[in-house]
């Protein structure tokens, strides 16, 4: 923007209101300054005709001396001129005077104004004290006041004043002369209105006539403008420029009558061909130049509009409203354009554009004159359009007179130039001195090529800059765009592409395809200037599909892509890939479908999936494509069975629908948009819950409406086509030579192993490749290849050992073809050979059942399974039998023993069902054919018995009870159950006591059977004994049976000792009573000599030449029936021989009354520690329970201090080396079972209740 | 006579117009253009209270071919028709009933469930209704 030199021209209007002066002069010069002063110092109210609001307004006036030929002569309508009052001015103050000269005087004013018409009129008295005192006798001050009222004003006293002392400063004067300038402001206004609407009266008479033929607008414009005058005289601007509203509603609406063919004759005038286009001129007040052409009738309807708007602007500024005439001025300019055409007034080309040029920029200067730069730039809004339409004007002039092409202007575009440059006239003398002046620049932009181009890059980037910095994007790319035409006329491509650009990427964004096509076709010329191969092809690929071009130009476009494909590949047989010429297909052809078969899109590797495209050609010609190629991409997870979970755009039918995008709305903005949050509220009324109002809320507003306020939304999301990567190395599909037609291809390809995603589509024309970068909704594919599997497992729930059982082989083929020979190799084990049966089938499952026989060879180490044949993807089920030896050896968990005779359960043992089935593994390696490995199969099988033996002893007798207890889930047949010395000693006999030889053992349940152990001559030590039985299936009677075999020895047989109880009431009573002290008597007797075994094994002290064993006794009571006063246990020293009896007295109480059994006696070997034999005493107590415990205290822990003594004596016996290494401390060693009887052993005693009865104490456990 | 959809974003939903086709690329431009203006009155009175907001923007710019007017949604969409400026016939009030009319089979079509908001609308009813407002305007 240039700087405005000039200095703001002052408008204002010289006139005021005349009133004229009569009478003494010299009196009236004396006071004019003081009137004219004071005049306007007081606003007064007006009140207006036609209930136009009152004003308040400040009156002035130009005082001149009265001549009669100021007073308007009939018919003239002039207002300016027109004197709206006459002020008679006398300081006479006697009679005398008056009546010879005053009065007189005053009578031809008043005849000359009678004369005129004129009632506006008014007398001043001016009285000084001053000229009284010279003149002492005379008359009271009033009565020349009073005369000059009778005189003359008959019925209007008020039209006579006096000023008193006017040139004194007294309160009395000024009084006066308030009350004298109230009057004459009063008066100036009443004369206002009444001549004013009279005025008014005669100008809608005027107005009313205008249908007569020979009336005449200028005339008519005359006589309102006067009006307008006034008001802008009175400074009344609205009103002023009402007026001249008026007088430009009514011309226009002549125009567009005479449009609509009611032709005024007036009219005519106004349509005389334009000679001059000098522009607007708003730098005068008044134009009197064309006020006067519009004066005489020969205006032409630029001239009037000039004039008009001329006067209008100049009213709208001094109403501060500069910004209006901004707007009016582009309305003015539109109109004036609209009504030349309509008038149809002969204009030379080019003519109107320089008026509007000149006249834009004229109140744009005008505009800049009144307003500072912040007020300016605050309001570009309103001056941009000026901006614009200059540029827009000058630009079709350089069109016109060719300044824009590169060659410069012809001789004939050289005439237009002189032709229109003849037409602006000379430059107005205001604007001679200022450089910048618009008639300069226009004639400077019009008189070369370069200077042209100055002033209208200097006009768009001032109009783009005013656009920016108002947000008017959209605007702004207009004025770009018409920038790159001009840029492509100059031969500049360069600067064109960027604004071309900017424009095409807002029409994108907002989906105008009609721009976006002509963009697109500008662009595409500038690419091509440019030589951008690349870019060039791909603009031609989106206009040679561009529905909006015609066919010839589409078929332009493809054929240019064709071309230059079929070019390159001639020219150059060995084409390197050039990825710049990868173009983005979806301009090219557009995915539409892809269909599976089969549909479910998996297939395995044997079968054909196929994989059918329905492209869209989108070109107008049939193409011919070298390679269709889809990329794919290894996907290494392997598909879930359920694939059609992972494919969710896949419909069952096998197709996937793309959704169709079109090339020219590019990247639509719905994806990248969030989604709307609605959420649904009810506003309801606190009170009684009733609904007020129901309504939709978007939660996310803010994101939404911020892309939408943000003008970088014009931007659209960068173009995904700037990014086309082809991927290299990944696999492809591939198809030759396809001929795409105009609309729907299908295109058909088969699929290769593997589980594949879909990536990319590529399209090869000659050298140019079209990609479509990324194939979305995902779609995959699995041809998968499946290893051969063998899977082995039971045929029922579980093995058992000891009996065939069946084991099914499953193998699923996968991509294997099991050919003629092939064989399963299987390791033998011993302990699981497997049974050769004569009539093994396989069974090869598909869809269909086969059967095929399976044949097995069984050499010494390996057994062959020859497999039959069997195609991929089968399965191929058969089964074997197979028989696990149960291990005779007997399980060492079994022979451990706990004294209450139950077999203690190793927690290592492997455990089913709780039943405490042993469990063995075996493991068969395979070797298949299909692999050099061996796979390695395990199997567990369980066995389904397990046996318990207990020695059982009657005093010297002995039996072995064996407890064959069935753990699996079948019942059995078992038969034959012997048992056998291992040692075969001759001395030693078993006698079976057992009655049936054969025997069902049902499932979870034992059977018992017993020996007696005889011997003849001294009884074993130790018993190695074998128990073996046969077993079979008890519903398969058919079945061989199988053995059963375990194997336990038996230690320390012997008896040794015998204890025996004895239970008597106190003395004195019959019977033992609850509560009551008993005698509990202990017998423990020595049964037999100490063998030879147990010489060398016990311990013996010797003493006194008697050779004895300590023994310790315990008396347990396990339910807490008995309670032991004193000691409970103690030691007994027990001489070895025979028959040696040793007796022990405690005394017991029964806790209750009934059958009680007797407490249990528990007697266990005493060894004391060995280094010093003596018994020590400290050793006895604390072992010694020597308080009177009851015995149920030790119940619950009893089994287990009972377990663990004898553990810990076990223990201690294992290893010597604790017993030397810890402090000598006694121990004791529990007897095997065998070696001590219970004489006593289930007896009972009859306790009576308790005599005292409320002693008795009920526990309830 | 455009319709031009904004739920967000002034995406073109419609563009209807009975002049030579020559003429209908700077049609376009006019009415692209144009809605710069109508974002900037939008702005201004969106600082009103809503249920004393005018939808009718009124002319909006004249340029020398034209006479644009604009109208705005409480949803954002808006509207402009674009008179040639020759046209004396259409008043401000006619410019205003005719957006009303434009408004109420605008709703008519939003309220199709199977229009996608955002797609270029293709309906028989709306061409229908807008060509006879034009024509009979014209």
């Amino acid at each position: 923007m240039e700087s405005h030199e000039e200095k703001p021209i002052i408008y204002t209007m010289e006139n005021k209101p005349i009133v004229t002066c009569a009478g003494d002069q010299n009196l009236f010069t004396g006071l004019y300054g003081l009137l004219s002063q004071q005049l306007p110092r007081e606003p007064m109210e007006w009140r207006r005709s036609y209930g136009r609001a009152p004003k308040m307004i400040h009156l002035e006036a130009n005082f001149v001396q009265f001549k009669e030929e100021l007073l308007p002569k009939e018919g003239n309508k002039a207002l300016l001129t027109f004197p709206f009052l006459h002020i008679y001015w006398t300081d006479c103050c006697d009679t005398e005077t008056y009546k010879a000269s005053v009065k007189e005087d005053m009578q031809r004013w008043q005849g000359a104004l009678r004369l005129h018409g004129s009632t506006d009129w008014l007398v001043v008295v001016v009285e000084s004290d001053g000229k009284k005192k010279n003149k002492t006798n005379i008359l009271p001050r009033t009565s020349i006041l009073d005369k000059i009222r009778n005189d003359f004003c008959n019925k209007q006293s008020d039209r006579c004043v006096a000023l008193l002392d006017p040139l004194k400063d007294s309160s009395r004067s000024q009084e006066s002369w308030n009350s004298f300038l109230t009057k004459l402001r009063t008066l100036l206004l009443m004369s206002f209105t009444k001549n004013l609407g009279r005025f008014e009266d005669d100008m809608r008479t005027l107005r009313e006539k205008r249908t007569e033929p020979g009336w005449s607008f200028c005339d008519y414009f005359m006589v309102q403008e006067e009006l307008a005058f006034v008001f802008e005289m009175l400074q009344q601007y609205e009103d002023a420029l009402v007026q001249y509203d008026e007088l430009d509603a009514l011309f226009t609406q002549y125009v567009l009558n005479f449009g609509a063919g009611d032709g005024a004759n007036w009219l005519g005038s106004f349509c005389q061909p334009v000679r001059a286009w000098s522009g607007l001129l708003l730098r005068r007040p008044i134009d009197m130049e064309k006020r006067e052409v519009i004066q005489r009738g020969e205006a032409s309807l630029l001239d009037l509009r000039s004039y008009l708007f001329s006067r209008q602007c100049t009213l709208l500024i001094f109403l501060q409203r500069p910004w209006e005439v901004t707007q009016r001025a582009l309305d003015l300019l539109h109109t004036c354009v609209q009504e030349l055409r309509l008038l149809e007034v002969s204009v030379l080309q080019g003519a109107l554009d320089c008026w509007v040029f000149l006249s834009c920029l004229e109140v744009l200067h005008r505009i800049e004159g009144c307003c500072d730069r912040s007020q300016l730039e605050a309001n570009f809004s309103h001056t941009v359009g000026l901006w614009t339409y200059a540029t827009e004007k000058l630009k079709s002039l350089g069109y016109m007179c060719g300044l824009v092409s590169e060659n410069g202007p012809s001789s004939e575009e050289l005439n237009r130039t002189v032709d229109l440059l003849a037409g602006l006239g000379t430059e107005k003398p205001e604007t001679v001195n200022s450089l910048q002046s618009p008639y300069k620049k226009l004639k400077e932009a019009l008189s070369s090529v370069e200077a042209f181009e100055k002033h209208y890059l200097e006009l768009s980037h001032a109009a783009l800059e005013m656009y920016r910095a108002i947000g008017r994007l959209r605007s702004g790319r207009l004025v770009g765009k018409s920038l790159a035409e001009f840029y492509m006329r100059k031969g500049d491509p360069q600067m064109a592409q960027t604004f071309l650009q900017d424009a095409l990427k807002s029409y994108t964004a907002e989906g105008w395809s009609l721009p976006i096509t002509h963009t697109r076709k500008q662009i595409a010329e500038c690419q091509k200037q440019l030589q951008k191969t690349e870019d060039y092809l791909q603009t031609s690929a989106l206009l040679a599909s561009d529905a909006n071009l015609s066919d010839e130009e589409r078929k332009h476009f493809c054929q240019e892509i064709l071309t230059f494909a079929s070019q390159a590949s001639e020219g150059k047989a060995l084409l390197l890939h050039r990825p710049e010429l990868d173009k983005d297909m979806t301009a090219f052809a557009q995915l539409r479908e892809l269909q599976f078969h089969p549909s479910a899109a998996t297939v395995h590797i044997g079968a054909a999936l196929q994989l059918e495209l329905r492209l869209c050609s989108l070109m107008p010609v049939p193409v011919h494509l070298e390679q269709l190629v889809c990329t794919v991409h290894y996907s290494e997870i392997r598909p879930a069975p359920a694939g059609s979970q992972r494919r969710p755009a896949l419909s069952p039918d096998g197709t996937v629908t793309f959704p169709a995008t079109s090339p020219s709305r590019g990247a639509a903005p719905g994806p990248a948009a969030p989604a709307l949050e609605l959420q649904e509220i009810q506003d309801r009324s606190p009170s009684d819950n009733a609904l007020n109002s129901t309504g939709v809320v978007c939660k996310n507003v803010h994101l939404l409406m911020r892309i939408n306020d943000n003008p970088a939304s014009l931007d659209p999301p960068s173009a995904a086509a700037s990014a086309i990567t082809v991927e290299d190395g990944a696999e492809m599909l591939k198809a030759n030579d396809v001929t795409l037609l105009p609309g729907n291809n299908s295109i058909v390809f088969s699929a290769p192993a593997g589980s594949y995603t879909l990536r990319q589509l590529c399209a090869t024309v000659g050298q140019v490749q079209f990609v479509l970068p990324h194939i979305y909704p995902i779609v995959q594919y699995d041809v998968y290849s499946q290893d051969p599997q063998l899977t082995v497992e039971p045929l029922t729930e579980s093995l058992l050992a000891g009996l065939p059982q069946r084991v099914k082989f499953t193998i699923l083929t996968g991509n294997y073809t099991v050919k003629k020979g092939d064989a399963l190799q299987l390791s033998n084990s011993d302990s699981m050979p497997i049974l050769h049966s004569s009539a093994c089938s396989a069974c090869i499952l598909t869809n269909q059942v086969g059967e095929a026989s399976v044949s097995i060879q069984s050499s010494e180490k390996v057994t062959s399974i020859s497999l039959p044949q069997t195609p991929p993807y089968h399965t191929l089920e058969f089964q074997l039998e197979v028989l696990c030896h149960i291990p005779s050896a007997p399980a060492r968990a079994e022979s451990e023993r706990l004294t209450n005779g139950e077999v203690r359960h190793r927690p290592k043992n492997r455990t089913r069902y709780n039943s405490g089935m042993a469990s063995i593994d075996q493991k068969v390696s395979v070797d298949c054919p299909w692999s050099i490995y061996s796979t390695l199969i395990s199997l567990t099988f369980y066995t389904p018995f397990k046996a318990q033996h207990s020695l059982l002893s009657a005093g010297k007798r002995k039996y072995i009870q064996v407890c064959l207890r069935n753990v699996s889930d079948t019942n059995f047949r078992l038969a034959n159950q012997t048992l056998a010395d291992h040692q075969c000693t001759p001395s030693l006999q078993l006698l079976s006591l057992n009655a049936k030889t054969h025997q069902l053992v049902y499932s979870k349940q034992c059977v018992y059977s017993l020996w007696e152990v005889k011997w003849a001559t001294e009884p074993p030590s130790c018993l190695q004994c074998v128990f073996t039985a046969s077993f079979s299936p008890a519903d398969a009677p058919d079945t061989a049976l199988k053995p059963y075999r375990y194997e336990f020895q038996i230690e320390r047989v012997t008896t040794l000792y015998s204890v025996k109880a004895e239970i008597q009431p106190a003395v004195g009573e019959q019977h033992c009573h609850a509560g009551a002290l008993c005698r509990l008597e202990v017998s423990i007797t020595r049964v037999m000599d100490p063998s030879e075994a147990e010489r060398e094994d016990e311990e013996y002290t010797e003493s006194e030449g008697l050779r004895t064993t300590k023994l310790m006794y315990e008396v347990v009571d396990n339910s807490s029936n008995w309670a032991v006063c004193g000691k409970s246990s103690g030691l007994v020293s027990m001489p070895v021989a025979a028959m040696a009896t040793h007796k022990v007295q405690m005394e017991v109480m029964p806790l209750f009354a009934g059958k009680l059994p007797f407490p249990s006696i528990k007697v266990s070997k005493y060894l004391a520690h060995s280094a010093p034999p003596t018994t020590q005493p400290e050793a006895d107590s604390c072992l010694e329970n020597d308080n009177l415990s009851l015995l149920d205290k030790g119940l619950e822990d009893q089994g287990d201090t009972a377990s663990l003594r004898s553990r810990g004596s076990v223990h201690s016996l294992g290893s010597g080396e604790q017993q030397q290494r810890g402090p000598p401390m006694p121990r004791l060693e529990s007897f095997s079972p065998g070696q001590v009887f219970n004489c006593s052993m289930a007896r009972q005693v009859l306790v009576l209740p308790s005599t005292d009865d409320h002693v008795l104490e009920v526990n309830v456990t | 006579m455009a319709l031009v959809g904004s739920w967000l974003y002034n995406i073109c939903l419609a563009v209807v117009c009975v002049v030579p086709t020559q003429n209908e690329l700077k049609f376009h431009y006019t009415v692209h253009t144009s809605l710069d203006v109508v974002e900037e009155k939008v702005s201004a009175v969106g600082k009103a209270l809503p249920d004393q907001r005018e939808l009718y923007l009124g002319l909006l710019y004249p340029t020398e071919d034209y006479k644009v007017y604009g109208y705005v949604t409480n949803s954002k969409v808006k509207f402009v028709i674009v008179v040639d400026s020759s046209n004396t016939s259409l008043r401000d009030n006619e410019i205003r009933s005719m957006f009303r009319k434009l408004h109420s089979s605008f709703t008519d079509v939003m309220c199709n469930p199977f229009y996608n908001p955002g797609d270029t609308i293709q309906s028989k009813s709306f061409d229908s209704i807008v060509s006879a407002m034009m024509v009979q305007s014209s």
